[in-house]
């Protein structure tokens, strides 16, 4: 809390350079000191690992070869950026990225309404809705993998139940892309809905009562109170909301790592690095891959923080 | 401040480290080594009395006597993630990799990469006698043995008897070709389990089929990486796309068979009213009855099935190795030590306890095992024709490269697929696309 509130505090009078009293430049030396250590270290563990990755993205380097080590420059970038595969994992990244918040938003936004306006339960339907949220990735990719594999699934008895003898109980889910990707998705959004709901739910609570009693006083519908009163005034809310999911979904590794390790065209760009770094051991290409991805995820932080006036700040306080 | 802040930290995990170690190396006697042995996973578990590495590893800490003592470390279950765990480790330079169990494919590239000590001039000998012929071969890397020989493995092929006698297969008589296997499923209705998932045991079952129409995937073996030359673009490559194809197209590798691996097959082999045929290691005879399987009176086997009429059957072979870290401290204790471990008695202690076969040939003669494994001499034999996957220090790129291009089975073109896979393998190597 202290480090969170400091630099709002020296914020004010630091746009008037002349007008900073000693106490308020005391304040901000104290500050300095108080924050100084926790930035050294964090700098440390990430621009120093960052900076590391850049560099090795120059070479061809494989660690059981370290002798054969060669600076290529950018020779690394472009065989990814001349290679089919970068480009199928690029859209599969991105696919999962735009399906999965979309659906989440809507889902999550159902959810949180709900625990919103449920009195009663209200406890034991939060702790409820989280639990998906608090059950490790790799063990819900597990726990998927299980239900839709042929030999121990039960989804497809249960579709084929449910359709009278019409679906093959024998669908072989992880044998081609897009059963492959249905699941790998619903599996995420499975995971992360409950994070979803519970940001929209600070969203809404943030909201005044006294608006919305004005709408329906007013004679508002229901859909008219969520358009014109509810949704405009989170939007703070959603944004952040979005962002976070974004920048986690574009990331995903997890589901896809356990159900289909890449097969069938479903790599992801993690999966991609993971294998180029960790299975082949090739640390340059592994390293070019993930400033490439680290590159992306900074430009969606940027676009949403930029472009769509995301607050991160305000939206926290 | 800052520097003398990290200075002291440094210093603190350096003292903590050093306690560690100072309190761990008095914790054993005080002139007796310890060696640490990475094991893979079987059937004994870390149970000093379980009948697996384990147990091993506590009876050769009592036969030396105090000279050393060996302790166990669990790898873990895949034969790719246990390379992956040893290959950090070593390229990390840790000196407390004494003793591993390794996979017959990454030997070359630990080897090339100086992460395994050299074996004894004195010791060789008794490293190679009495082992079966694939275990040796694959333990070698550049004409040099750089491994030592534990257990060997390789493929059978288990049928249903009743199946094969309405197909009018004669099983027991003489090989048996992959083309008869699929019409005789095919005719049936019932199932062949193969391995051919986007994994190393879809490497397994190709190898073994261009092996088995007298090709090779790397013609020669060797360190140079311009010196590689490829076989897959060839008849023996298009023969073998060939049959992975007609498995596909029959319908007889079961419904999930693009994701099947040892288990699903072994699940589709146990399923009385498809089960009909199935290419698997021999652990699969334990898992029978522990897995309450009803018809193994019916069960047979018989060498691995020929990929055509011309040529003998190329059986896959696996099994592990006893490598020594290049960074040990008592390298010649660890020699010493993986003397004790493939010695005749615990090769044979391992097959009886684990039912995995060993890699000295005696053993197959031993009146237990021969009691416990009705198929012994099947194994022997088919281990001593058995062909290693190919040996090269980029075996990794090449077996992980042929899985994707030969992926999924049923999009695999006998006069397209071969090529593709040697033409992306070349690329991968010479840094020129991704995996």
């Amino acid at each position: 809390m202290s480090t969170a509130t400091a630099p709002a505090e020296t914020k004010t009078p630091s746009k008037d350079k002349a007008l900073l009293s000693n106490r308020a430049k005391a304040e901000r030396r104290l500050g300095w000191k108080l924050a100084g250590p926790a930035f050294i270290v964090m700098v440390a563990v990430t621009a120093w690992p960052i900076l590391q990755a850049i560099w090795l993205s120059f070479f061809r380097y494989r660690l059981t070869d370290p002798d054969a080590r060669e600076f290529v420059f950018l020779g690394n970038y472009s065989v990814i950026f001349t290679d089919p595969v970068f480009y199928q994992a690029l859209r599969n990244t991105l696919l999962i990225t735009v399906v999965t918040v979309a659906v989440e938003l809507v889902l999550g936004f159902a959810i949180a309404m709900l625990m919103h306006r449920v009195v009663l339960p209200r406890r034991t339907l939060r702790t409820i809705v989280l639990i998906p949220y608090s059950i490790i990735t790799v063990v819900s990719a597990f726990a998927w993998l299980y239900s839709f594999r042929t030999d121990t699934g039960y989804v497809n008895h249960w579709l084929n139940t449910i359709t009278f003898g019409a679906w093959d109980s024998a669908f072989d889910w992880f044998g081609s892309w897009a059963p492959a990707m249905s699941v790998i998705m619903v599996s995420e959004i499975w995971k992360t809905t409950p994070f979803m709901s519970l940001l929209l739910l600070a969203g809404l609570a943030q909201i005044d009562g006294a608006m919305e009693e004005a709408a329906k006083v007013d004679g508002a519908t229901f859909w008219q109170r969520l358009f014109k009163v509810i949704l405009p005034n989170m939007k703070a809310a959603i944004m952040v909301a979005v962002l976070f999911r974004t920048l986690d979904a574009f990331r995903i590794f997890d589901n896809v790592f356990i159900m289909t390790r890449g097969a069938n065209d479903t790599e992801t760009l993690s999966t991609l690095a993971y294998k180029q770094t960790i299975d082949r051991v090739e640390i340059g290409m592994g390293s070019a891959l993930s400033v490439v991805l680290f590159l992306m995820v900074f430009a969606i932080a940027l676009i949403f923080i930029k472009g769509f006036n995301v607050d991160l700040a305000g939206s926290r306080k | 401040m800052k520097s003398h802040r990290r200075r002291s930290s440094v210093a603190m995990v350096l003292s903590a480290v050093t306690l560690t170690v100072g309190l761990a190396a008095c914790s054993s006697t005080e002139d007796s080594a310890r060696l640490t042995w990475y094991i893979n996973p079987d059937g004994g578990g870390s149970n000093p009395e379980g009948g697996g590495q384990a147990q091993i590893a506590a009876q050769c800490t009592e036969a030396a006597g105090g000279a050393y003592s060996i302790e166990i470390q669990l790898l873990p279950n895949s034969a790719s993630d246990q390379r992956q765990q040893l290959l950090r480790r070593l390229a990390g330079g840790d000196s407390g990799v004494d003793l591993m169990s390794l996979d017959p494919p990454f030997i070359p590239e630990f080897a090339q990469a100086g992460y395994l000590a050299p074996v004894p001039e004195d010791m060789v000998e008794a490293f190679t006698e009495d082992r079966v012929e694939s275990a040796v071969t694959a333990s070698e890397w550049d004409g040099k043995l750089v491994t030592v020989p534990f257990w060997a493995n390789t493929q059978l092929l288990w049928y249903r008897k009743s199946v094969a006698e309405a197909a009018g297969l004669d099983l027991e008589g003489g090989n048996v070709t992959w083309e008869q296997l699929v019409e005789a499923a095919d005719s049936q209705d019932v199932t062949i389990g193969v391995q051919a998932n986007r994994y190393e045991g879809y490497t397994v079952w190709i190898n073994a089929l261009i092996a088995g129409a007298g090709g090779e995937i790397l013609v020669n073996p060797g360190p140079a990486l311009e010196d590689i030359e490829l076989g897959l673009d060839s008849d023996a490559g298009r023969e073998a796309a060939a049959i992975v194809r007609s498995v596909a197209d029959a319908r007889v590798g079961g419904p999930s068979m693009s994701t099947s691996d040892e288990t699903v097959a072994l699940n589709l082999f146990q399923d009385p009213d498809t089960s009909g045929f199935l290419v698997n290691w021999p652990y699969v005879w334990a898992a029978f009855p522990a897995n309450g399987v009803e018809f193994i009176d019916d069960i047979g086997w018989a060498m691995y099935p020929a990929t055509n009429d011309e040529g003998d059957p190329a059986p896959p072979y696996g099994g592990i190795s006893i490598g020594v870290g290049a960074f040990s401290e008592h390298p010649d204790l660890a020699y010493e030590a993986a003397e004790c471990i493939t010695s005749h008695e615990h090769q044979l202690l391992y097959m009886v306890g684990t039912g995995n076969p060993a890699s000295r040939a005696s053993v197959f003669d031993e009146a237990e095992v021969v009691e416990q494994f009705p198929m012994a001499d099947v194994i022997r034999d088919s281990l001593e024709v058995a062909v290693p996957r190919p040996q090269t220090q980029y075996y990794g790129d090449l077996s992980t490269a042929i899985q994707r291009v030969w992926s999924p089975p049923n999009g695999v073109d006998p006069d397209a697929t071969p090529a593709r896979s040697a033409e992306l393998i070349m690329d991968v190597l010479r840094g020129e696309a991704l995996l």
